[in-house]
Formats: C-alpha cells, sequence, structure tokens
C-alpha cells in the first residue's frame, strides 16, 4: 500500500512539474497549435478543391485529411511530450535527479507519458475545433464516442513507441531528438495517414500491418465517417490490433529504456559532458 | 539569520532496518574508466592509440566512511571526486569493485541506496522557468512526500537558508547563481537523506552563504545522524567541516586521515615546527610527483624537491 502511495505521488509529480512548465511556456504553446492548425488547414484544403471535379467526394476527403492531420498532431505532440522527459531534462539539467530519485522505472516513464497523452488530446481537440470551423462538414454520422476510445486505445502504444525512441535522446546527446522525428514519420507514412495503405508498395503494407497508427486512422475513419459503434465488427477489427499492440509495446519499451539507461549509466552519458 | 527549525523527513527511510554495526558508506577497489569514443572511420584500423583513449577516472579507490562522519574528498578539477559521487548517487557503475551504503550494494540494490541518500551537484540543475516552490515541490514528491507536508518543510527550509519569502514562487532564472546553490541545497535537505553527497556545493556562494550551508550540514548531522561526504575546493571549508579528509588525485587517493593527522605529516616532511596549511597539504600529495623523504634527503628540502621534480616533469612533458 505505501509502495502504491508513493507511486502514485511519483506519477503525480511528473504531471504537475510538466503542466507547471506547459504555464510557464504559453506562449509556446499558441505558437505550436496556430503552426498545428495552419499546417492541418493546408492539407485539409486540398479536400476541398476536389469539388471541381469530384463534388460528392468532398466531404469524404476532407474528413480524410482532417483525421489524417489530427493523428499526425496527436502523434507528434504525445512522442514530443515522451522524447522530452529525457531531453527537457537534460537540457536543463536535472536528468541526474530524476534518475536518482528512490522510483521504478515504470513509474518514471508512465508518470511522463500520461501528461503527454492529455496535452496531445487537448491539443488535438483545439485544432480540430478550428480548423473544423473552416468547413461546411456532415459529421451527422460521426460517433464521437468510438472516436475517443480508439484514440485512447492507440495512445498506450503510442506511449510505448514514445518510450523505445525516447533511448535516442539518451543515449545520443546532441541529435537524439531530432532521430526520434523519424520514429514517428516513418510511422505516418506507413499507416495510410492521408490515404489508403493499399496504395503502398506491398513491403511497406507489411509494415502499416504492424504499425499501431494504421488501426487508429482507420479507427478514426470508421467512427467519424461511417459512425461506426465501439461494439461493431468493423471497430473491432481495428481495436484487438491496438489491445495487442499496447500490450507489446509498452514492457517492451521500458524493457529497451533500460538496457540503454544500463548503457548510459556504464558509459556516463546520462550527463551530457560525461 | 533568524532561528528557523529544520523539519526532518523520515517517510522514506523510516521502514528501513539500519545496521548500525556497519560503516555507513564502503567502498572497496572501485575503479572507473571511461573510453573516449572513436571517429567511425578509425573503428577497423589496427588500435595503436587504444590506451590514450581510456580514461581511468576513478582508480582502485577504497574508503570507508562511519555512520554521522563528515567526509571531504579534496581534488584538483578532473581528478575523479565527482565520478566518485556519481558511482555512490547510483548515477554510474562501476568498472571494478564494490560500493555499499549500509551494507545495500548500490548496483544489486538501487532503489534502497536511492531512498538512503541524496546528492548536491555543483551546477544548481533545476528547471530554470520554475519556481523554486514548483522544483522543490516536483522533488519532495518523487521522494514520497505528500504536497501539505512538502510545502511546509520547503518553506521552513528556504526560509533557514535565508530564500526570502517573495522569492519562493517567482522563477528559478532571477536567482542568482548562489541562490539557486542554495535551493539546491535545500533539494537535498529537503529529503533529510541518512547519506547526504555533496559535490561541491559552496562553489559560487558569498562567504556568509558559504558558513550558513556549513551549520546546516552540522546541524542534518546532528538532529539526523546523516552522515556526509562532500568534495571541495575550499580547504578552510574542509579544514573547517570534515571529520576526515581524502585527498584524490588522477583517480587515486593520495592521503587519508583528519586534516590535523595530515598538516602534521607534511609539516614533518617539510621540516617546519609548525603544522602547515591545508593549502599546503594539498600541494603536496596533488603534485605531479609525490614527494617522499628520500625526495626531501636527496634534494636537501620539501620546496627544494618540489621545484626540481616540477621541472623534471615539464621537461618529460615537453619530449
Amino acid at each position: 500500500m505505501a509502495a502504491l502511495m508513493h507511486a502514485g505521488r511519483a506519477t503525480y509529480a511528473f504531471f504537475e512539474r510538466n503542466w507547471n512548465l506547459t504555464k510557464r511556456y504559453l506562449a509556446w504553446e499558441v505558437v505550436w497549435v496556430i503552426f498545428n492548425i495552419v499546417n492541418s488547414l493546408s492539407v485539409t484544403f486540398i479536400g476541398l478543391s476536389a469539388k471541381q471535379f469530384a463534388p460528392q467526394m468532398v466531404n469524404h476527403l476532407i474528413l480524410t485529411f482532417l483525421i489524417g492531420s489530427s493523428v499526425w498532431t496527436y502523434l507528434s505532440v504525445t512522442f514530443e511530450g515522451v522524447t522530452d522527459m529525457i531531453t527537457i531534462e537534460r537540457w536543463e539539467g536535472t536528468i541526474e535527479h530524476t534518475f536518482m530519485a528512490p522510483i521504478s522505472r515504470f513509474t518514471h516513464l508512465v508518470g511522463s507519458c500520461w501528461y503527454a497523452v492529455a496535452h496531445g488530446l487537448l491539443f488535438t481537440a483545439v485544432q480540430l475545433l478550428v480548423v473544423c470551423a473552416f468547413f461546411s462538414l456532415d459529421l451527422s454520422h460521426a460517433n464521437y464516442l468510438s472516436a475517443i476510445f480508439i484514440m485512447l486505445l492507440g495512445s498506450i502504444s503510442f506511449i510505448g513507441m514514445g518510450i523505445g525512441a525516447s533511448i535516442l535522446p539518451l543515449l545520443f546527446t546532441e541529435r537524439g531528438t531530432q532521430m526520434s522525428f523519424i520514429v514517428r514519420a516513418v510511422l505516418l507514412l506507413v499507416s495510410g495517414v492521408y490515404y489508403p495503405i493499399d496504395v503502398l508498395p506491398v513491403w511497406m503494407q507489411y509494415m502499416a500491418y504492424v504499425s499501431p497508427a494504421t488501426y487508429v486512422i482507420q479507427g478514426l475513419k470508421e467512427a467519424l465517417i461511417n459512425g461506426a459503434s465501439i461494439w461493431s465488427p468493423v471497430m473491432w477489427a481495428n481495436t484487438w490490433p491496438l489491445i495487442i499492440a499496447g500490450i507489446v509495446t509498452i514492457p517492451v519499451g521500458i524493457y529497451i529504456f533500460g538496457i540503454a539507461e544500463r548503457y548510459a549509466k556504464r558509459t556516463g552519458k546520462l550527463k551530457r559532458n560525461g | 539569520m533568524a532561528v528557523h527549525e529544520v523539519p526532518v523527513y523520515t517517510g522514506l527511510v523510516k521502514d528501513i532496518k539500519l545496521d548500525t554495526t556497519k560503516d555507513a558508506v564502503v567502498i572497496e577497489n572501485v575503479s572507473k574508466v571511461f573510453k573516449k569514443s572513436r571517429p567511425f572511420w578509425e573503428w577497423f584500423r589496427a588500435d595503436k592509440k587504444r590506451d590514450e583513449r581510456t580514461i581511468w577516472a576513478v582508480d582502485h579507490v577504497s574508503l570507508n566512511v562511519k555512520r554521522g562522519e563528515i567526509v571531504g574528498i579534496l581534488g584538483a578539477n578532473g581528478s575523479g571526486k565527482s565520478t566518485l559521487i556519481r558511482m555512490l548517487s547510483t548515477l554510474l557503475i562501476p568498472d571494478e569493485g564494490h560500493i555499499s551504503i549500509f551494507g545495500y550494494d548500490v548496483i544489486k540494490d538501487e532503489r534502497m541506496v536511492q531512498r538512503l541518500i541524496n546528492r548536491v551537484s555543483v551546477e544548481a540543475s533545476f528547471f530554470k522557468r520554475l519556481s523554486p516552490m514548483e522544483n522543490l515541490l516536483y522533488a519532495a514528491r518523487l521522494y514520497n512526500m505528500s504536497g501539505a507536508e512538502a510545502r511546509a518543510n520547503i518553506k521552513a527550509i528556504l526560509a533557514r537558508l535565508g530564500i526570502k519569502p517573495d522569492r519562493i514562487h517567482a522563477p528559478l532564472e532571477n536567482m542568482s547563481r548562489g541562490m539557486q546553490q542554495k535551493v539546491a541545497i535545500a533539494r537535498a535537505f529537503l529529503t533529510s537523506p541518512v547519506v547526504l553527497l555533496l559535490d561541491e556545493p559552496t562553489t559560487g556562494l558569498d562567504p556568509r552563504s558559504k558558513l550558513d550551508v556549513q551549520k546546516f550540514v552540522y546541524e542534518l548531522r546532528e538532529q539526523h545522524d546523516a552522515t556526509i561526504l562532500i568534495t571541495t575546493h575550499d580547504m578552510d571549508e574542509a579544514d573547517a567541516l570534515c571529520d576526515r579528509v581524502a585527498i584524490i588525485d588522477q583517480g587515486k587517493i593520495m592521503a587519508l586521515g583528519t586534516t590535523a593527522e595530515l598538516k602534521q605529516h607534511v609539516a614533518r616532511l617539510m621540516n617546519r615546527e609548525k603544522p602547515v596549511s591545508m593549502n599546503e597539504v594539498f600541494m603536496h600529495y596533488t603534485a605531479s610527483h609525490l614527494i617522499t623523504e628520500e625526495d626531501i634527503a636527496r634534494y636537501g628540502s620539501w620546496e627544494k624537491a618540489f621545484e626540481a621534480l616540477e621541472a623534471q616533469r615539464e621537461e618529460e612533458d615537453e619530449e
């Protein structure tokens, strides 16, 4: 019981710390939201331009691009939140204090990640609301509950993959964060972010099948465009791969992180100048 | 400075049974080697320069510290002091030897050791945009302190260290380096560690602040029976604060004892009647060539031996 209480307090410590940091960097948050809204709009307007040659497809295309850009934003914000647990701490010099705190790495990593998920969801919701205001979208069939459900379920595997990617800033002190960008970019490329995966080369389609982002994107399309309910077979087809991915990626991510941490402690890489 | 009661937090250690018959810190034959990374085009080349790329940061060091003792580790920059403190802090894994805190091994019992220790590093490492309260609250929660208890203790400790109440909620980036270092010291004291590792804690502090910190270190020892390891370049501080000092040079412990013992020993070598200063003790043990009684007999005095051996080292370096 005491151990659980300690883990709970430590988990909250990371949430509170990140919330305080977000408040102190509010101007940056505003700039980042605007940047993502502009990005999303520049992609979504491509859908609107389709009314010249396929007017019946406009709503579908806009929603497809909107979902793609939203998932891109969500994954970016969440991934950044997860990898930031190393990057910011290294930048500020607090990494050694966090790593010598008497908490398990599971508590440390999951504690840092749940703020990333909450931050990512809020960020994406703001972006969606603003971008939707630019278009007359038909969302009469949308099932928002299913959409939130699939995002939350997908978040579990995104956290696992983010933890795995956060070893890059841990091991590569100079450019590790930039190296982690490639992970999410490849993930989205093979997951059919703005297109069906069957347009991809066959070898990339195999990668799509093991990418959790594929099922999040497909699930969101089913929920928002076709109004699929959580218990429908079409949603289940996207739910079970995400459950398996969640079960696999978090322990694997923490295990990989543990190996990297041990390597960093052997070679003196926890501290930037060794 | 107003007198404030220093709160003692026992939340993390109350369930741990400490074997008081054991030394608080045991360092047995510990070594740490760093290897400089090689450019990738040299990976497959014959390894002629391998030894040049290996640095023995800590070289077969052994040291025991008794419970409640304050031990100073003195050494020049790059002598291995901070590496030793990092190994004690579970932040570096030794390549050889064993380190234990009250019998708990720093590798095998990492989490248990972390409950017993805390550390102040030479850099005041904080989230600079956050306030002292926000930074310390984060640290306190990691050490299982409730929010209410943490807030009360943070205010008391910061007041004890002379931080004014109106600075507690302002960003740390607006504080001087000395003030930031005081907050760093408060962070370590907040969790009332059984073993406190202070890595040049008073570097950058004004003389009054140094004295405040020294008093606080004593109080922590008296009230909490804490064991303290402190690295410093300040010989007066070592003299005033430490029960014993270890002088470390190029990763090796060159001398260990009370400051009085070391002063007497070096005074005898220098053929002086009165004890020498700690600065002279430091110069003696960190000279490029440790001056022995044979050297003194050969060159006539400690000073002449020092000059001759330094000149010899310079010649060797030029070659």
